[in-house]
């Protein structure tokens, strides 16, 4: 029992090792900054500049939570303040089954929906010719997917404000929208912001749904409408050549390695907002 | 506001909707009963049974060896550990191996792969799986018998049972359903997870034979058949995108209908 524990405990550091071994041979032969803010990608001749695949892995997720951040919000305070227990119970089941889909029925549905729907009228309407396989497109799937996360932890966040603080509220005169505006919402702001982060380390590290929407071009996207290639697509997208240039692979896993530290740092900081809310409303 | 609620749901029916219109008309028996023949990828006959019965017996093995670890590692936080920093710190780190995403589960695993000189196998796929799935089911159940009431190990304890007994016998059986719940919660992500067998099972046409062959998995099947230009394979893909809805929706429904079933063991 105690071994396995330990070994849970330590093995964040065990994969960020292992992922550091193996881009090592990338890392001595290009200086960081060659690595993270050139442009030009050709493992043939030994470029490696992933600035493209950060600005697109951004640009998604970026779209991603611009798109969940107001919904979520309005749909959390929503079931925590305004739903009779009755629907919320109807509701709360099919938001949890959200977070279950796998990742390749989102991507394939938004083949099917969301490509279209962004190459027939959305690009039209604001005057682009796009192929549908977009920023856009990858920021709307990776939205939905996070849909589940952002609410479940804001619920439980607006709910265990103390209802002392709202009933002194509405002591003071204070309608039912003030007291959750002014009151509720500031209370539970830093957990909603922890949620927030939360969601934001999974859709940068989303990998199958975006895949097949956004379109795989390894340039910086001009606009929305343009397709972008985000990091974790790059490394599923060429695991298969990796294989013959040392340099390649180690390239991707530093790739890997750069997802991780990144998702880590968001996970890390939303977890210890996230305490710091429990302490003060134990 | 519940303008936006609907959004929510109402972008759930939506993908259920379009996956199940899409493909109901290629979901034909031949899909789950048959291997892929020569050619499937072109648009011949056969079906997916090899990825339907790979994905299953990966994501069983890999269930059950996150069980073995999961269990322990639950029980020994909650029994022995405690309010210890070390809990806290292993509880962290869990938390954090929670949000990493699959792929790199999949990178680290390869790596690690490349250095033993091993190829992609059954074995592997289920490796990596369990990798992903830990932290997944370590916190569900955590959170489970993080709940059981301290009145009922007290008890316990005052019977003269040892701390391994106590945990055995009874806080096992008090969160029996939670735990149930948790183990088919990780089921469901890790069978419909792609991006972490895509390096370490392989993919195969034939019916997984040994737990050293390539194999192949249901994400990966929709994933390739997708990818053709011929239009009637990517019906198959949507197809097969129902297939692995309807084993996620099993899942989830059985651990419903468990958890209910299994609250008889609940001391309230």
């Amino acid at each position: 029992m105690l071994s396995a524990t330990i070994f849970s405990a330590l093995f964040v550091f065990i994969i960020a090792f292992a992922l550091l071994q193996s881009a090592e041979l990338v890392l001595s032969t290009k200086s960081i900054s060659e690595l993270l803010f050139t442009s030009s990608w050709h493992p043939n001749r030994g470029d490696f500049g992933f600035y493209p695949f950060i600005v697109g892995t951004l640009s998604v997720t970026a779209i991603a939570m611009a798109l969940a951040i107001p919904i979520c919000l309005l749909c959390a305070i929503y079931l925590a303040e305004y739903a009779p227990s009755r629907i919320r119970g109807i509701l709360k089941p099919p938001i949890d089954l959200l977070a279950g889909i796998p990742s390749v029925v989102y991507g394939l549905w938004g083949v099917l929906l969301i490509v279209p729907l962004i190459r027939n009228y959305l690009a039209p309407l604001a005057g682009v010719s796009s192929s549908g396989y977009s920023v856009l497109a990858g920021g709307f799937v990776l939205a939905i997917m996070v849909f589940p996360i952002i609410i479940s932890v804001s619920d439980e966040v607006f709910r265990s404000v103390p209802s002392e603080v709202r009933v002194a509220s509405f002591a003071l005169g204070a309608t039912k929208w003030q007291t959750v505006k002014h009151v509720v919402v500031r209370k539970g702001m830093a957990g909603f912001i922890a949620a927030v982060a939360l969601a934001f380390s999974r859709a940068f590290g989303e990998t199958m749904a975006v895949l097949m929407v956004v379109g795989n071009v390894a340039k910086v996207p001009s606009s929305v409408f343009d397709p972008a290639y985000p990091l974790p697509a790059l490394i599923a997208n060429n695991y298969g050549e990796m294989m013959s240039l040392p340099l390649y692979e180690s390239a991707l896993m530093l790739a890997a390695l750069i997802l991780l530290l990144v998702v880590a740092f968001f996970s890390i900081a939303a977890r210890m907002i996230l305490v710091r809310v429990e302490k003060r409303s134990a | 506001m519940w303008l936006s609620t609907l959004i929510v749901v109402g972008s759930l029916l939506a993908v259920f909707a379009v996956i199940i219109l899409k493909g109901a008309p290629s979901l034909t028996l031949s899909m789950i009963t048959q291997t892929p023949k020569g050619g499937y990828y072109l648009g011949k006959e056969g079906g997916i049974l090899n990825a339907i019965i790979g994905s299953l017996y990966l994501a069983g093995g890999a269930t059950a060896l996150t069980f073995v670890l999961s269990l322990p590692i639950a029980l020994y936080l909650n029994e022995y550990s405690g309010k210890s920093r070390f809990a806290s710190f292993t509880r962290f780190s869990l938390d954090v191996l929670w949000g990493i995403p699959s792929i790199v589960y999949g990178a680290f695993a390869f790596t690690v792969m490349l250095f033993v000189g091993a190829r992609a196998s059954l074995l592997w796929g289920i490796i990596t799986v369990t990798l992903f799935m830990l932290p997944i089911m370590t916190r569900a159940m955590d959170e489970v018998i993080r709940v059981v009431p301290s009145k009922l190990r007290e008890a316990s304890y005052a019977l003269g049972s040892t701390r391994l007994e106590t945990a055995l016998k009874v806080v096992t059986r008090q969160a029996l359903p939670g735990t149930v719940t948790a183990v088919l919660l990780a089921f469901g992500r890790g069978i419909g997870d792609a991006a972490s067998v895509l390096f370490t099972a392989g993919y195969t046409d034939s019916m997984p034979r040994s737990i050293f062959d390539p194999v192949a998995t249901l994400p990966l099947a929709i994933f390739f058949q997708i990818g053709t230009p011929i239009p009637e394979v990517q019906q198959r893909a949507y197809a097969s995108g129902i297939i692995l809805l309807i084993i996620v929706l099993l899942a989830s429904l059985v651990s419903r209908f468990s958890t209910k079933k299994l609250m008889k063991y609940v001391v309230k």
